[in-house]
């Protein structure tokens, strides 16, 4: 699927819910299904330090499309990482970093990415972004 | 004691922002130990200023100058009174407590500092008290000494004792530890304090909402608070400081209105306060601060602190029977208003979200201590902070929205 086909899907799947703490507990077991980083790859390297809380990322690439691995410490912030990975792990550079990520605005997760949540999410985006743009350079 | 429903609801009414909601829920407001929500007197005041007595102050000849510079002063007696300095000139203003301490830090490092000297704060500063010493000490080559806490969260007097020699120069401490809510014993920590021949700055910012503080009681050399904390506006704050401590610091920052005679060969500098008020202060800032101080002296600090006390204590027993695997943060005897928690494994950040969903407002996170937080053993907690608004009922509905919380992090 492309990233945007993905994101129609994920936007499908939290419109059911109205209420706040129902879209949080989908959030949740998303996070709680996450398959969990290795412990191998929770290296100061891979770490985003956020002010609340904490993410790792590790990022390979095969055969022209990168696969992400990430976790974090606090489960709401894993389940929005385990759609960051949905959406972007298996992507090739080029959709990655031209992708808008319009789903965070359209289930209502704009106030996780907010700098002032300094959870570390942005960060991590913006990191997925980077390990694009070094693997396209790497590539030519 | 707590406030009768009819005070209280009256009490309400005059901070607007208590009616808002959150999503559909009614916004229950438990931050109060990182900002306090403002009356409607204050925010009159505000506009007030800008639409009655907008004027550059202290130099005018003209009428709406002579209002403005009027306002200002009277703000600073204002201010004096509040904390019961012995004069108005005793009174600086400043953006708030943090660049009070570095104004302090700076000034008093210039003038009294030398290499080998040391500067004492205690494990539970935040880290604007901690922060700008780390700065003087690297600046002049002196050494920071730290005072431990208890397990309970109270200060270890002990080794404050041990560590206040003659190479101490100054001791920055917090009156109430706005993570623990640990009241500080200052009488005590002065005097040992003066004794080895150290001046003491308290920082104040957790405190002057709960507690009515007498700097000469005390017998502080400094002492600050920010405004925005004692429900008046952002952007302005208060450093007291005794007048022959004053008169013998060096000046802060340079500019306009600090001075008394410029000349490019050399410059005079003005007399306290406004030595160290370079540039055009905040006097609307100013003015809506006096007018916070009005309102809340008014109503009776001592009886908001009771009616807070009651709060916590009422808080603290509820959620200790309810909450399984609950820890609280900070058991000290003297206690002021704030509520840290961790509830079993489950990560501060998750929890204030959930309970945000539900339109509770509390800190999560390290709250700008993080060497406390390392102390505790903490990447973070949450904090319950309570101010004279909250009610009982809303404790009440604090505690199911906490257990609503639990099973979906659980597992």
């Amino acid at each position: 699927m492309t990233i945007d086909e993905i994101q129609n899907q994920i936007i499908g799947e939290f419109e059911i819910f109205d209420d706040w703490m129902d879209r949080y507990s989908l959030l949740i077991d998303l996070g709680k299904d996450l398959a969990p980083l290795p412990e191998t790859e929770k290296t100061p390297q891979n770490l985003i330090e956020g002010c609340q809380s904490r993410v790792w990322l590790s990022a390979r690439y095969e055969n022209g499309r990168i696969l992400f691995q990430a976790e974090s410490d606090a489960l709401l912030v894993k389940g929005i990482v385990a759609l960051l990975i949905r959406i972007f792990s298996g992507q090739s550079p080029d959709d990655i970093i031209n992708a808008d990520l319009r789903f965070v605005e359209a289930i209502g997760l704009s106030s996780h990415l907010s700098p002032t949540r300094s959870n570390g999410l942005l960060a991590m985006i913006r990191q997925m972004k980077y390990y694009a743009m070094a693997f396209k350079a790497k590539e030519k | 004691m707590e406030l009768k429903p009819d005070i209280l609801h009256a009490l309400r009414s005059d901070f607007p922002i208590l009616a808002e909601k959150v999503g559909s829920k009614a916004l229950v407001y438990f931050d109060n130990a990182a900002t306090t929500q403002k009356p409607r007197c204050v925010v009159e005041k505000i506009s007030e200023g800008y639409y009655r007595f907008n004027a550059n102050i202290h130099r005018g000849v003209h009428h709406l100058s002579r209002l403005a510079t009027e306002a200002h002063e009277a703000a600073r007696r204002r201010a004096a009174s509040f904390l019961n300095a012995a004069r108005p000139e005793e009174i600086i203003f400043t953006r708030g407590t943090t660049e009070a301490i570095n104004l302090l830090a700076f000034s008093f490092g210039e003038a009294y500092c030398r290499p080998g000297d040391e500067i004492v704060i205690t494990e539970m500063e935040h880290h604007a008290n901690i922060v700008p010493w780390q700065m003087l000490c690297e600046r002049k080559g002196l050494t920071l000494r730290v005072i431990p806490i208890r397990d309970d969260g109270s200060l270890n007097l002990e080794a404050a004792a041990a560590l206040l020699n003659e190479r101490s120069r100054l001791l920055a401490v917090t009156h109430v530890s706005n993570v623990l809510g640990t009241i500080n014993p200052i009488v005590e920590l002065v005097r040992m304090a003066h004794d080895a021949g150290a001046a003491v700055l308290v920082d104040g910012a957790q405190a002057v909402a709960h507690l009515t503080v007498d700097v000469q009681a005390l017998d502080v050399d400094f002492y600050t608070f920010s405004s925005h904390k004692v429900y008046g506006p952002t952007g302005i704050g208060i450093l007291y400081g005794k007048a022959q401590w004053l008169d013998a610091l060096p000046p802060y920052q340079g500019g306009g209105e600090m001075i008394s005679k410029v000349s490019f060969e050399q410059t005079t500098y003005n007399e306290i306060p406004f030595k160290f008020e370079a540039g055009t202060p905040d006097y609307i800032g100013s003015t809506a601060l006096a007018e916070a101080l009005r309102y809340l002296q008014d109503f009776g600090i001592k009886r908001a602190a009771a009616h807070e006390d009651a709060l916590l204590r009422y808080a603290t027993e509820a959620m200790e029977a309810e909450i399984p695997n609950l820890r609280i943060f900070g058991k000290a005897p003297q206690k002021s208003a704030v509520l840290s928690f961790l509830i079993g494994k489950l990560h501060p950040y998750d929890l204030g979200m959930l309970l945000d969903s539900q339109g509770f407002a509390l800190r999560s996170g390290h709250h700008c201590a993080q060497p406390l937080m390392q102390r505790l053993g903490l990447e973070g907690c949450l904090r319950a902070s309570f101010a004279f608004y909250n009610s009982r009922e809303e404790i009440d509905q604090f505690i199911p929205a906490l257990k609503k919380a639990l099973p979906l992090l659980d597992g």
